[in-house]
């Protein structure tokens, strides 16, 4: 595998490539050591013996299928969870954005403001307060309703912010084409420019869907109860005795969740990109100008 | 609005366990985050592979479950330590990958033609380096960089929720359950000490930005 180019150094000489391959060796070197470290730590406190992992993989174990079956129903409701976090997401993130394109710089004050606090504030501590606040005032959901509640209150502005970044992306003959046609400024909004934003940002859009499937797992440490994947998992650690094991299976299920996601994104990141005539051939393919930017604020929580 | 007054001194405590946690996990993610980063970009094959797994794993699963490997897993590996120490050790490690990124993406804003520029006029590998490259990949950095920090800040909580203790949510969560106060006043003085803490560093980073933006 050759280096990327990059600017930081120039196509390597003979001298050059020697020194790179003694310091590969080294590292792998390393490597190696540091993972027979970690091997024989594990293995001296018996992560390795069968009767940790046997449940979690070998279908003729006594535990199997119900281990399974209690990580069915987590991947359910982690994904049902995620889904109608979004949905609420966009449609109150169409709305905030609407609003904000439509209102007077005065009148659209609070809004900005209710925005930036949401914004502000950890999600962790938005579900918390759905859970706590919602019920004083005589709202008893189930508690993932709390998760949905809480992750759609820290998205939709979230999701307000991609819709309000691909309207401005628009060239601004499209608004000024729809109002010469005729169209009042509400209808050159919702026909003309929110329609080409959502299509615009549908890249970030899913990248913002990975943070909330990753969020919905805030649930195992805030609420008691919704079954979501790393809650299941947390019980059935708390059967197994297993917690290195189960956190494996359950982080291995999120990161292949997530990296299907991150794949729809890329490529739906290509498709428009192609679809705009620009060609994916270009380097800047691999990393989408548009996604990289927009996940890099939100993809961190 | 009573359990406000009555409890300030346990927010203000609250808000100082807070920025212990963020203040520990800035040093620790950006030092991480720039040794990752560093990995990246060498021109050593099995570093920059050990660099794109660490971070398309970690940024791929939640956050909360690096802190159950911390949190629970270590101490069953004979790492016993206190909470404090597990949750910044998996907020840090969390936050690296994401520090990573950033950087990496601001080298890589730099044009080629500006290396190739510096070279052309006999600027040696280090100078180029110094005096060209870098100082334009640190001005790229900073807005991402800068929202890396702030959700630091924010995931910081997160860390609180897992029984820290003496942090702004650990605070709330005591007042609401243990002590039975109306929910509404006391996560509304939780949510103002997030927020004064996000919202000046968000200012502050906008101010730098300004500061260092370069016409291109």
């Amino acid at each position: 595998m050759s280096a990327p180019p990059s600017v930081l150094y120039d196509a390597p000489g003979p001298k050059a490539l020697r020194r790179h391959r003694v310091i590969a060796v080294v590292s792998v070197l390393v490597f190696v050591l540091l993972a027979a470290l970690a091997a024989v730590r594990l293995n001296s406190t018996g992560q390795f013996e069968a009767d940790r992992w046997a449940p979690l993989y070998w279908p003729g174990d006594d535990s199997f299928p119900s281990v399974w079956n209690q990580i069915r129903i987590g991947i359910q409701n982690t994904l049902l969870a995620a889904a109608l976090a979004i949905v609420f997401s966009l449609i109150l993130g169409t709305v905030l954005t609407t609003l904000r394109l439509l209102l007077g710089r005065y009148s659209r004050l609070p809004l900005v403001l209710v925005a930036e606090v949401l914004r502000g504030a950890p999600v962790v501590i938005l579900i918390f307060f759905a859970a706590r606040v919602l019920p004083q005032f005589g709202v008893n959901l189930s508690q993932l309703w709390y998760l949905v509640i809480g992750l759609t209150a820290y998205n939709f502005v979230v999701i307000g912010e991609i819709l309000r970044a691909g309207v401005a992306a628009l060239p601004r003959g499209q608004r000024e084409a729809g109002l010469a046609i005729g169209l009042t400024p509400r209808q050159a909004v919702l026909l003309i420019q929110m329609p080409q934003s959502f299509r615009l940002m549908l890249p970030a859009l899913i990248s913002q869907l990975v943070v909330i499937v990753k969020d919905t797992s805030l649930a195992a440490v805030v609420l008691i109860g919704p079954q979501e994947l790393l809650n299941t998992g947390r019980r059935i650690e708390g059967f197994l005795d297993n917690p290195l094991q189960t956190y494996m299976l359950i982080a291995i299920l999120y990161i292949i969740i997530n990296s299907l996601l991150g794949r729809l994104a890329v490529f739906t990141e290509d498709r428009l990109s192609r679809a705009r005539g620009q060609g994916s051939g270009d380097d800047d393919a691999a990393v989408p100008a548009g996604r990289s930017g927009a996940d890099a604020p939100a993809g961190t929580t | 609005m009573d359990v406000l007054v009555d409890n300030f001194d346990l927010f203000v405590g609250g808000f100082l366990g807070s920025l212990r946690i963020i203040a520990y996990s800035l040093v620790g993610s950006l030092v991480l985050g720039a040794i990752l980063a560093m990995m990246r970009v060498s021109p050593v094959a099995p570093l920059r592979q050990f660099g794109s797994g660490y971070v398309s794993v970690v940024r791929n699963s939640p956050l909360t479950v690096m802190l159950f490997f911390t949190a629970f897993v270590l101490p069953e590996l004979g790492f016993n330590r206190p909470f404090f120490q597990l949750g910044v050790i998996g907020l840090s490690l969390y936050t690296a990958a994401f520090v990573c990124e950033a950087i990496r993406s601001g080298i890589n804003a730099v044009p080629d033609g500006q290396a190739e520029a510096a070279r052309a006029i006999g600027l040696t590998f280090s100078q180029s380096l110094g005096s060209v490259v870098m100082p334009q990949a640190l001005r790229t950095v900073v807005p991402p960089l800068g929202s890396v920090v702030i959700a630091m800040m924010k995931n910081s909580a997160i860390v609180g929720a897992f029984g820290v203790g003496g942090d702004l949510y650990s605070v709330g969560s005591r007042l609401t359950s243990a002590q039975g106060f109306a929910a509404l006043p006391v996560l509304t003085g939780v949510l103002l000490g997030y927020l004064a803490i996000t919202l000046p560093t968000a200012a502050i980073l906008s101010r730098i930005e300004e500061k260092v933006a370069i016409v291109r």
